[in-house]
């Protein structure tokens, strides 16, 4: 029976994926145990909903980015020969950096271009610029800087098999039939590969959604994105009770990743019909 | 007792999860009746007269060995040297966790360890988590209590103010020109200095800078809309610093300007010379702390032994030597069991203070929930 060996997956998945989503969903219809749709309604209130749109605007700026850079870094790589050793530095490096994140990555930007930052100070002593200035790195923006540090990496990880996927034959087909090279990009490889780089925007989109311990590291002030306002329900020494909010919210954003990852699925589907 | 460091919300997370298989609460009051000869279990004593006396109260507690204390930062209204005080005088080991746990983290530790021998046995809490949470807490009264003025204590001693002190702001008067008013704070000189202790939606010491500014500013306790329009108008000034202030930022002249209470921004001082403390005289907004012994307490008999080492004499001047002003302040200036250079020491506050009452405090709050984000954001 090979698939007992499932088990211990199956086991895993239960306690800890299933078990919770079970718990914020039921959590999320109640207050103090009792039936409720307020969290829900609460959901929709102007706080709830300012949080929700700069995560969104969070998450699709950093996608964005580190879709169109990392992109263009696959490119590169893929041009060059595979055992170039810029080759195997970036491939090794954005392994690396794709799982760098939490206080470690919001230290290193403090400490780069923090008030006392090293750049900071360098820019301050010779070009007399100041970068600190009223402390944008512990806000919205900077967590879009801090965010792209690890999206980029992570894009040329999931990215660069679709680009290598693209097989010489085709170009070298359509340059026989007198295509030049601009034709052959956007009517061959672009609409090739275009479902493979939505797909990749979406997974990154996901991925700085639910980030949260760099944020929580670096942001303190005003709770501006909903991982923000979920520790924020569970731990304010102001507002009391509102445990079932922060269940609200967790709700809230499995919604949001659930319909992100039905549209990474679907995309997927049709970018392996080119891949095979 | 301020604020939460970055992993403890995700614990908060997982243990809301898992609070369903707490373990069941046991009966964990250790009442080795053997001594003592009144026979009342420590977990339910009221006063040290039900252990017979300090001296049993001492013994009982002694027994037990160890206390367990949480959310008291070192360098909060010295707690470090309270702390260190207490362990040697008594030979009890003080277990100190969280020590930059909120209020709120307390509760949750004592929720979520409740009937193991971790749990905290005593809270110091900020007034709307501890009002909410009486139910927690065993009453006690400790030898001084009558000296405690009423508003300051349950009547049964659920709960007693322990120390408090004004709202203030913080000022490196190095880096910046001297403050005088809260408008000064706009001015061009402050540009990207102003920094505030939390934020108001979860942190006390944050919740009343806002209510500061709010009196500063023609609203009151129950008003807090002009705070948040100070706030908004220092934000858009490029005043605001949205950093959250420890001592490690003010040496390091991160944060010249912080708006916290007057107990730590005086304890401030003492690194960085040049830092002056500033009480607004039209806005003086007081604050205090509220302690408790948690019912369920794993060492009870220390637990209230550590209440009365706090509201003894010496307790009441190691937190004033932090720069917090006791309950017993004025009880002890009369008779003059205070340390008096340090009293005189304090920053000096004229005005009528305001203090926000708890239904004040969650309309303020509801209002700040909704609309604090978006003003400094």
């Amino acid at each position: 029976m090979p698939s007992l060996g499932l088990l211990p997956f199956l086991g895993y998945l239960t306690v800890f994926l299933i078990v919770p989503t079970i718990t914020v969903i039921v959590g999320a219809f109640q207050v103090d145990g009792r039936f409720s749709l307020v969290n829900i309604k609460t959901l929709f209130g102007s706080t709830a909903m300012h949080a929700l749109s700069n995560s969104m605007l969070l998450s699709a700026a950093t996608a964005v980015i580190g879709a169109v850079l990392g992109a263009l870094l696959c490119y590169l790589v893929v041009n060059a020969p595979p055992t170039s050793l810029f080759r195997r530095a970036v491939l090794s490096i954005s392994g690396v950096l794709a799982q760098f994140g939490g206080v470690t990555l919001a230290f290193a930007f403090i400490a780069t271009l923090g008030f006392s930052g090293v750049l900071t100070e360098l820019l301050r002593s010779t070009l007399n610029v100041d970068v600190f200035g009223s402390g944008w790195l512990f806000g919205l923006p900077g967590l879009i800087l801090v965010y792209t540090y690890f999206q980029i990496p992570l894009m040329v990880i999931v990215f660069l098999p679709a680009l290598e996927g693209l097989k010489p034959q085709w170009r070298e087909a359509a340059l026989s039939i007198g295509a030049t090279p601009r034709q052959y990009w956007l009517q061959v490889a672009i609409p090739l590969l275009r479902p493979a780089f939505l797909g990749a925007t979406l997974l990154l989109f996901a991925n700085s959604f639910a980030a949260y311990a760099t944020a929580a590291a670096l942001v303190s002030q005003g709770q501006p994105i909903t991982v923000l306002l979920i520790r924020a329900a569970l731990t304010s020494e102001i507002v009391l009770g509102r445990a079932d909010l922060a269940f609200a919210l967790a709700l809230e954003m499995i919604v949001v990743v659930a319909v992100v990852m039905v549209a990474y699925a679907l995309l997927l589907r049709r970018t392996s019909r080119w891949l095979r | 007792m301020r604020r939460k460091s970055v992993v403890q919300a995700s614990v908060a997370v997982a243990a809301l999860l898992l609070t369903a298989c707490a373990a069941p609460e046991d009966d964990n009051g250790s009442g080795d009746s053997g001594d003592g000869g009144s026979g009342t279990d420590a977990a339910t004593a009221t006063s040290a007269e039900d252990f017979g006396g300090m001296d049993a109260l001492i013994e009982a507690a002694q027994e037990e060995g160890e206390l367990n204390v949480i959310a008291l930062p070192p360098d909060w209204a010295n707690y470090g040297e309270i702390i260190e005080t207490f362990a040697e005088k008594y030979d009890i080991q003080v277990n100190s966790a969280q020590p930059d746990g909120a209020s709120q983290d307390e509760i949750n530790a004592a929720q979520q360890l409740e009937g193991t021998d971790r749990a905290p046995d005593v809270f110091d809490l900020g007034q709307s988590v501890a009002l909410a949470n009486t139910d927690m807490f065993a009453p006690y009264k400790v030898e001084t209590f009558e000296e405690i003025p009423e508003e300051f204590k349950d009547p049964d001693g659920a709960w007693v103010n322990d120390y408090g002190g004004y709202m203030s702001v913080g000022y490196d008067s190095a880096e910046v020109p001297e403050v005088t008013s809260l408008d000064d704070l706009l001015g061009a000189d402050f540009k990207g200095k102003v920094a505030l202790n939390g934020d108001p939606t979860t942190a006390g010491a944050a919740f009343s800078g806002v209510v500061m500014a709010a009196v500063a500013n023609g609203g009151s306790a129950d008003d807090v809309a002009p705070g948040l329009e100070y706030f908004q108008e220092l934000n858009d000034a490029g005043n605001f610093l949205p950093v959250d202030p420890t001592p490690a930022t003010v040496e390091s002249g991160q944060t010249p300007v912080v708006i916290d209470w007057d107990y730590l921004n005086a304890s401030l001082a003492e690194n960085v010379s040049g830092w002056e403390v500033f009480v607004p005289e039209e806005a003086v907004i007081a604050g205090y702390y509220f302690q408790a012994i948690n019912a369920d307490a794993p060492h009870p008999a220390a637990a209230r032994l550590w209440q009365e080492f706090l509201y003894s004499d010496e307790g009441q001047n190691l937190w004033l030597k932090g720069g917090a002003r006791p309950v017993r302040g004025e009880a002890m200036a009369e008779a003059g069991t205070i340390d008096q250079e340090l009293y005189d020491a304090l920053p000096e506050v004229s005005g009528e203070p305001v203090i926000p009452t708890n239904e004040q405090t969650e309309t303020a709050a509801a209002y700040l929930s909704e609309n604090w984000a978006k003003a400094v954001g």
